[in-house]
């Protein structure tokens, strides 16, 4: 039986904190352009024209009822026949921020159905506009009770960028594909990998409870 | 002039018709009480001086200016006629402080230490002063509907509006509530109630309007309309709440 040893991925260091901090920049990218298109996408399915809510609507199913892979080779291989070429990670970023996207439009949805219309009338009937009442009265408990679910599926985004090894964006898992290929140390190589992922995660958990703890810090009563 | 000059208004929901021709003067400085059975008519007449229901029929004018709602100052009239709700809807995840200098703040642009000056000035008002930095889930019912109160006030309304404010709150605290009502009227408020507060109405409105199936079916001063009701519903109503 071939014993383990994790000595010969040593050198590979600098390509391993390479890799992270790609798959660190490619979910916090493709977070950023979904959790836009989220909170923009759901306020205009509540208010928007009807050709915008069918075509909001239409975004949502097609994101969410098709493999992310696919979703990604037809920005990488696919809108390059458009005139849209890009490198795989841009490719990366904008087929996770539309996959994104469309699982947060869902989120806030929700989150802003929760609110009462009284709190809206409330609002109105202070002279505020509809944009102050939707970003200071409606927005912060929608995001509230939203939260968990948000993280959660930040989480599964950050797992998800390792698809982008498919289209050769140099994440953390094309990193591990790299160092296999040149060490044949396939268990080592890929536990040392799921071990970086998971402290990630673990890490960005943290970070969530401290920023929620921050951030909604009004009492509820329940 | 009347303050508030209503006209032959009528409104339906779908096909129930609860406004039927509606007329009624609201002069600067009066206290009237809508009273009346529920289904009758009284929240949304409120509702539509405030604008917050479109009329179908007949006018509404609030110091002169018809009101509409897609009248093009409607931003600027809300801040003249304060409207509160008897679920208080303060924002719970403001302070009391902020829930009442949101407005001012946005709209105002008000400094931040004016904005504190002000919220504790209308909080004196209503007793409160102390729970300036408090949310509203650390406040009683009665306490939120006074905050909700003195965030009316801060919009400094020539007219306020009150929907029912003490049937949400439990009988020991609907007291509180009546008496910043008592100090609003003998500041000189004009005040609009539809409530079932029927000592507040005697005591100290200075005109009762009893609605009846989307009518005014009687008005008048408040010792003549509860010693003499003129018509059998009213008769029935005051037998029915004393």
């Amino acid at each position: 039986m071939q014993t383990l040893n994790f000595q010969q991925l040593w050198r590979y260091q600098d390509q391993l904190i390479d890799g992270t901090l790609h798959t660190l920049l490619l979910t916090l990218v493709a977070a950023a352009i979904g959790t836009a298109i989220g909170v923009a996408a759901a306020a205009a399915v509540r208010s928007g024209p009807r050709p915008v809510r069918w075509a909001i609507r239409g975004y949502v199913e097609l994101i969410r009822n098709t493999p992310s892979l696919i979703q990604l080779f037809v920005v990488f291989f696919v809108l390059p026949g458009f005139g849209l070429r890009m490198g795989a990670f841009e490719a990366a970023s904008i087929a996770l921020g539309l996959y994104f996207g469309a699982y947060c439009t869902e989120i806030v949805r929700a989150g802003l159905d929760a609110i009462p219309g009284s709190q809206v009338e409330a609002g109105q009937c202070l002279g505020l506009t509809r944009w102050q009442v939707f970003r200071h009265i409606v927005l912060p408990p929608a995001l509230r009770s939203v939260y968990p679910a948000f993280t959660s599926q930040f989480v599964l985004l950050l797992l998800g960028t390792s698809l982008a090894s498919q289209i050769s964006a140099e994440e953390l898992f094309h990193t591990g594909g790299f160092i296999e290929t040149r060490t044949y140390r396939s268990f080592e190589v890929y536990a040392v990998i799921c071990g970086i992922y998971f402290a990630l995660v673990m890490t960005f958990k943290l970070l969530f409870a401290a920023v929620g703890h921050l951030a909604f810090r009004w009492p509820v009563r329940r | 002039m009347a303050l508030v000059d209503i006209r032959n208004v009528t409104k339906s929901y779908g096909s129930t018709q609860v406004l039927k021709g509606v007329s009624l003067d609201i002069k600067e400085g009066e206290i009237v009480t809508i009273i009346g059975k529920s289904g009758s008519g009284k929240s949304t007449l409120l509702r539509c001086i405030n604008a917050l229901e479109r009329i179908d029929g007949g006018e509404i004018t609030v110091e002169g200016q018809p009101v509409r709602t897609d009248m093009p100052n409607l931003r600027d009239f809300r801040q003249r006629v304060g409207i509160v709700f008897q679920a208080f809807n303060l924002f719970p995840h403001m302070t009391v402080e902020r829930n009442i200098t949101l407005a001012p703040v946005l709209n105002k642009r008000i400094a931040k230490a004016e904005g504190r000056a002000l919220a504790l000035d209308v909080l004196e008002r209503v007793g409160l002063a102390d729970k300036i930095d408090a949310y509203p889930a650390q406040l009683s019912g009665g306490q939120q509907q006074r905050v909700a109160i003195a965030r009316c006030l801060a919009m400094r309304p020539h007219l306020m509006l009150f929907d029912e404010v003490t049937s949400a709150l439990d009988p020991e605290l609907v007291g509180e509530v009546l008496k910043v009502m008592e100090d609003m009227a003998r500041q000189g408020m004009t005040m609009v109630l539809v409530t079932h507060e029927m000592g507040f109405a005697r005591n100290v409105a200075s005109k009762i309007v009893f609605m009846h199936q989307g009518r005014v079916w009687e008005e008048g001063p408040p010792a003549e309309l509860f010693a003499n009701p003129r018509t059998p519903e009213l008769q029935s109503f005051i037998a029915s709440v004393r």
